[in-house]
């Protein structure tokens, strides 16, 4: 916790503070990133083999690009079929609802099936204080009870926890203060493939 | 995201088109909850509602207890009936009082006109209108348009034609209000003691051809005809009424395209509409029930969302 305090203090020394534009630092390059996401696709596959059991569940807004990916992947790649695969919106069980200067915007959520016995995979593109996978713990059991669940996470920002809460599967891992910001981009949504470190 | 433009409910007329977008997205969301398995989001537990009816009401007050009992909101309850209100305690006090008891939001129907204008200059908490008198229900204008919007896709220039009592009717003033502000064209129809004198003011056209006027329209929304606001014969019987003004499935075949059929309930079958009319597929008077619960749930999700945490 003092560490952090030390690197929050020397960057507002060291920042310019009037300038308004971001300061923003390539993390991980688009080459890397596939290659993070075949070790991802084989780590699934090593713990769930034909996926006969599992459904993989991205997390709305942002962690359903990283699951289309992966299931993709799976498909394509790894000739897994049939894979059950839906998308969970967490708006409504966040816990900061009325707590937060701007409104909690719904996303859809799409699951057509229920996760009773399921081995519930969640996919999300970065862990952060944990809270959003909170949420997305009490949400999932609108569907059913999983037997088991599981979180994939490209970005893990280490040390930043609010929750007991840690990933299964992990890209990479980012130390990052309070002030920054991980950025991930995916080509059909951003233009690009690439993790940024953006500075405020 | 965008927030509600007010703190309150108390008519479509006190709303934007931006509004109502908000709201119908934030519908499709809870439309896919109130379909899980489990049907409950935790949103709004630490809000407590009240409910007080004035005035009598079966599908609205069911409606808006459980869309606040699916968003796990506390509510309770009030019926004027068996209250101080007959002690002769105005309004302000009898809510003043409910609001005491720290309530967050009141959802309130009331016979007088303008009773949730007046409330809100009052008190602190959201106030939602589920009808004043003649004036205005807004949420069932919102799952009305909702409902069309499901069928129909965007309203921009559909057509709509809202039959029967108009003189009476909330549910027909704050439907034209939202459709107009939706980008729909909007006639009215009816027997002429029962038009207001002034109501092509509001941008809708006028006819008295119940045949003319469906031949016009995508969608007919078939509205009751008002017996207890009536002080005074507006038509000479309901035999007539039924004759002239009556949707039955004769007609309904004869029209050159299919239409959609609405109604707000509770239906006087064989009056407004017929049984067959009513149980037919192109009647969605049961999808507009359960996208009630939808449309409650946004607005007070949103309402409440501009109640900050203390």
């Amino acid at each position: 916790m003092l560490n952090k305090n030390v690197r929050l203090i020397f960057f507002g020394y060291f920042c310019d503070k009037d300038s308004s534009a971001m300061r923003r630092e390539l993390l991980v390059d688009s080459k890397k990133i596939q290659i993070i996401l075949h070790r991802l696709a084989n780590q699934l596959i090593e713990n769930h083999l034909d996926f006969e059991n599992t459904v993989l569940i991205g997390l709305q807004p942002r962690g359903v690009y990283l699951a289309d990916r992966i299931k993709s992947l799976l498909e394509q790649s790894y000739q897994i079929e049939n894979i059950k695969f839906g998308y969970l919106d967490i708006t409504f069980f966040r816990d900061d609802f009325r707590r937060n200067d701007k409104p909690l915007a719904a996303n859809q959520t799409k699951i057509d099936f229920l996760v009773e016995n399921k081995k519930v995979v969640f996919i999300d593109d970065v862990l952060y204080t944990g809270r959003s996978i909170r949420a997305a713990l009490t949400a999932i059991q609108s569907f059913g009870r999983p037997s088991q669940i599981e979180l994939l996470t490209l970005i893990d920002r280490r040390f930043s926890r609010s929750l007991p809460i840690q990933p299964d599967y992990t890209g990479c891992q980012v130390d990052a203060i309070n002030t920054e910001k991980v950025s991930v981009m995916w080509k059909e949504k951003d233009g690009e493939d690439a993790i940024y470190l953006d500075e405020k | 995201m965008a927030e509600l433009s007010t703190n309150h409910l108390l008519g479509i007329k006190y709303i934007t088109a931006a509004d109502i977008e908000l709201i119908f997205k934030t519908a499709d969301q809870f439309k896919e909850v109130i379909n899980r398995p489990i049907k409950k989001v935790p949103s709004l537990r630490d809000i407590t509602i009240a409910n007080l009816f004035f005035e009598n009401s079966t599908r609205t007050k069911l409606s808006f207890e459980l869309a606040e009992k699916r968003l796990s909101a506390d509510v309770i309850n009030f019926t004027a009936g068996s209250s101080s209100v007959k002690k002769g305690e105005t309004l302000i006090d009898t809510v003043n009082n409910i609001l005491s008891m720290k309530v967050d939001m009141v959802v309130m129907r009331h016979p007088n006109p303008g009773a949730g204008i007046l409330l809100s200059k009052h008190i602190k908490a959201s106030i939602v209108n589920a009808g004043d008198g003649a004036h205005e229900h807004p949420t069932q204008a919102l799952l009305d348009c909702f409902s069309i919007r499901e069928k129909l896709g965007d309203l921009h220039g559909k057509k709509i034609v809202l039959v029967g009592d108009i003189l009476h009717s909330r549910v027909a003033l704050s439907n034209i209000f939202a459709l107009k502000k939706l980008g729909a064209e909007v006639k009215v129809c009816g027997p002429a003691t029962l038009l207001p004198k002034h109501i092509g003011q509001l941008g809708v056209g006028v006819e008295t051809n119940l045949r003319k006027a469906l031949e016009w329209c995508d969608v007919a929304n078939m509205l009751r005809v008002q017996n207890e606001r009536m002080n005074m014969s507006f038509f000479p019987s309901t035999r007539e009424y039924v004759l002239q003004y009556g949707l039955n499935k004769k007609i309904l075949d004869s029209l050159p395209k299919e239409i959609l059929v609405m109604h707000p309930g509770p239906i006087n079958r064989g009056v407004e509409i017929t049984s067959d009319v009513a149980d037919s597929k192109q009647s969605i008077i049961l999808q507009q029930v359960e996208n009630g619960v939808a449309i409650r749930m946004a607005v007070m999700y949103l309402l409440a969302s501009k109640l900050k945490h203390a």
